[in-house]
């Protein structure tokens, strides 16, 4: 099984959307290294006859009927929100410089 | 510490429809034990106590109209900081949500209200229920009340250590791979995990969606029932909730309480002993079986080789599922929002908030996830860990085709320093050994108190699993024994705790 580079934790971490300090790398990569290790153990438990579980009781689709519920108000759905303007959630720009 | 503090939430019940006392007096009575032992203790990240007053208030003049809304109406209760309370600060133990206030109330936590129970506050736990110590709290460790230099279990253990050192009688806990079970054995409590899809999961900040079930954390299997009744049952709000009517399963505490076992099928898990067992909570476990064979109980041992690779299947089953559920963690919305300097932009904003929002444990598993989710790995990682789900669900199926109930300790040892597995992932996963199959399978599981261990003088736990919708076995069983206990003990085991120093 492959070892986790350091490399490796810092490209998850920008996947993962967390800017991650040298010293957390550091800190980090060798403790995945032996969480990986340990459960590199299932490899090859289970032969391709056996099919994946996503959930432990069978699950069908749940519908409700078409009609209006009370819901949040706008106030209340901004209640929490770090920044708000003119009523809506306001954000940082998503464009970067070079776009 | 007051009688009232000591009573069951059965015995406080009684006392409220007999007239001895008023919900306001009990609501009071504990609010005043927190504020003498939480202080050492860590068991709330929050305390209500004009809501509770308030609510309990209420009660009282409901009560007095001849309108109560069922047995528990006024009896407090605590609600682990993973749920949604509306009006109430929610932080789930994280930086990242410190001081959200909800808009709107987890059905659990409708569910109380609506019955009546005052809310006493939130209890801590590791942050995003991600541990088995709480200490990845960030708000700082809960100290478990048997020994104040010990962990109290996670992740739940805010949870555990309220109704452990009587400042609560009744709390709310979720279960992902142990959160309730483990913080029970490891406090002397009673803690049961539903079968998945029993309680709602509407307004459970989501660890593992297809893992996670909110339970009972009391200090008697019959109040455990109890609130069982109250927050279980089908909310449309769920796709997951279970739509059946359920059994009372106060009625099957009670009917358990007798102590009688004869006619019951009991499987001792073969795997689940051995190397890292700790010989005082082996030995307490035998001396349990023993005790169920004499009530009656037939015992056999059960094999689930699966089990052996259940460990490993969930530490990459649930990093999968956090990983995907904490990216809605983004600083845009609600939350944490941290702006690094000059004019950056929403993703550099939600690299540092994130950074500067989770601790340890989360990054560590948000990362574990990614990876066993990326192209690649995905096949080798997490769908054979799909794959093994399924071989653990066969042996469980296997195994009660035999057996009414499957039996194992709860946790491998009592309870260890705080500190000393902190920075030791690994060691501190093994935690969760025993508790971890009943989640991957969707079974219902309990922890009753089972004796002290020899070594330490720390509690350890006993374990019942039942087949997923027979939440009420666990109930009988765990209530038998906890009756053959008693008769054996001379009372509960939390008799034996020392006291709490109280300022």
């Amino acid at each position: 099984m492959p070892e986790i580079s350091r490399d490796e934790v810092a490209h998850l971490a920008m996947l993962a959307r967390i800017d991650l300090s040298d010293a957390e790398l550091d800190h980090l990569a060798p403790q995945l290294s032996v969480i990986l290790e340990s459960v590199a153990s299932i490899n090859g438990v289970a032969g391709d006859d056996v099919p994946p579980t996503s959930h432990a009781l069978p699950l069908t689709n749940v519908f409700r009927e078409d009609v209006v519920v009370p819901g949040l108000t706008a106030e209340e759905a901004l209640s929490g929100a770090p920044a708000v303007e003119d009523q809506r959630f306001s954000v940082p720009r998503i464009l970067g410089e070079e776009a | 510490m007051s009688e009232i503090t000591r009573s069951t939430a059965a015995t406080l019940a009684e006392g409220l429809a007999a007239g001895d006392h008023t919900s306001v007096q009990l609501t009071e009575a504990h609010l005043d034990r927190i504020d003498a032992v939480d202080g050492a203790v860590h068991a709330f990240l929050q305390v209500d106590r004009d809501g509770a007053l308030a609510d309990a208030a209420e009660s009282d003049a409901r009560r007095a109209r001849g309108e109560a809304r069922g047995p528990l109406d006024g009896v407090p209760i605590a609600v682990k900081d993973v749920l949604a309370t509306k009006g109430l600060a929610t932080t789930c133990g994280s930086k990242i949500l410190e001081g959200w206030i909800p808009p709107y109330d987890a059905t659990v936590v409708s569910r109380l209200r609506e019955a009546g129970l005052p809310i006493l506050g939130k209890t801590n736990m590791d942050e995003f229920a991600m541990g088995s110590s709480t200490e990845h709290s960030a708000y700082g460790p809960t100290r478990n009340p048997w020994d104040l230099d010990r962990i109290p279990g996670g992740s739940g253990g805010g949870s555990a250590a309220a109704v452990a050192a009587f400042e609560a009688p009744l709390a709310i806990g979720t279960d992902t791979g142990g959160s309730i079970r483990q913080p029970g054995a490891v406090t002397g409590t009673v803690g049961v995990k539903p079968t998945y899809g029993g309680v709602s999961r509407y307004g459970l900040v989501a660890l593992a969606n297809s893992l996670d079930q909110a339970g009972p954390v009391t200090r008697t299997v019959l109040d455990a029932a109890m609130l069982h009744d109250v927050i279980g049952g089908h909310d449309p709000r769920d796709s997951t909730s279970i739509q059946q009517e359920w059994p009372s399963f106060t009625e099957a505490a009670r009917a358990g309480s007798v102590g009688d076992m004869s006619g019951v099928k009991v499987g001792v898990i073969t795997e689940l002993a051995g190397e890292g067992w700790q010989a005082g909570v082996m030995a307490r476990f035998q001396e349990s079986v023993d005790l169920l064979v004499r009530a009656g109980a037939e015992v056999v041992e059960v094999s689930c080789p699966s089990f052996v690779h259940a460990l490993a299947t969930y530490y990459l089953i649930l990093p999968a599922e956090a990983s995907s559920n904490l990216a809605k963690f983004d600083a845009m919305r609600y939350g944490l929002r941290v702006t690094p300097d000059g004019d950056p932009s929403a993703e550099e904003v939600m690299r540092a908030t994130r950074d500067a929002g989770f601790g340890d444990e989360v990054k560590r598993r948000i990362i574990l996830g990614t990876y066993a989710l990326s192209s690649g790995y995905y096949d080798a990682y997490y769908g054979q860990a799909q794959k093994i789900r399924t071989l653990i669900s066969r042996d469980f199926d296997a195994a009660f085709a035999g057996v009414d109930v499957l039996v194992s300790p709860t946790a491998p040892t009592t309870a260890f320093r705080l500190g000393e597995k902190l920075d030791d992932p690994m060691a501190m996963y093994l935690n969760d050994l025993a508790t971890i199959p009943a989640n991957l399978a969707g079974v219902p599981g309990i922890s009753v108190p089972n004796g002290l261990a020899d070594e330490d003088g720390l509690p350890s736990g006993f374990q019942v699993l039942a087949p997923a919708l027979a939440d009420d076995r666990v109930y009988r069983v765990g209530a038998a024994l906890e009756a053959l206990h008693a008769d054996q003990w001379g009372g509960p085991l939390l008799d034996r705790a020392p006291g709490l120093e109280t300022k």
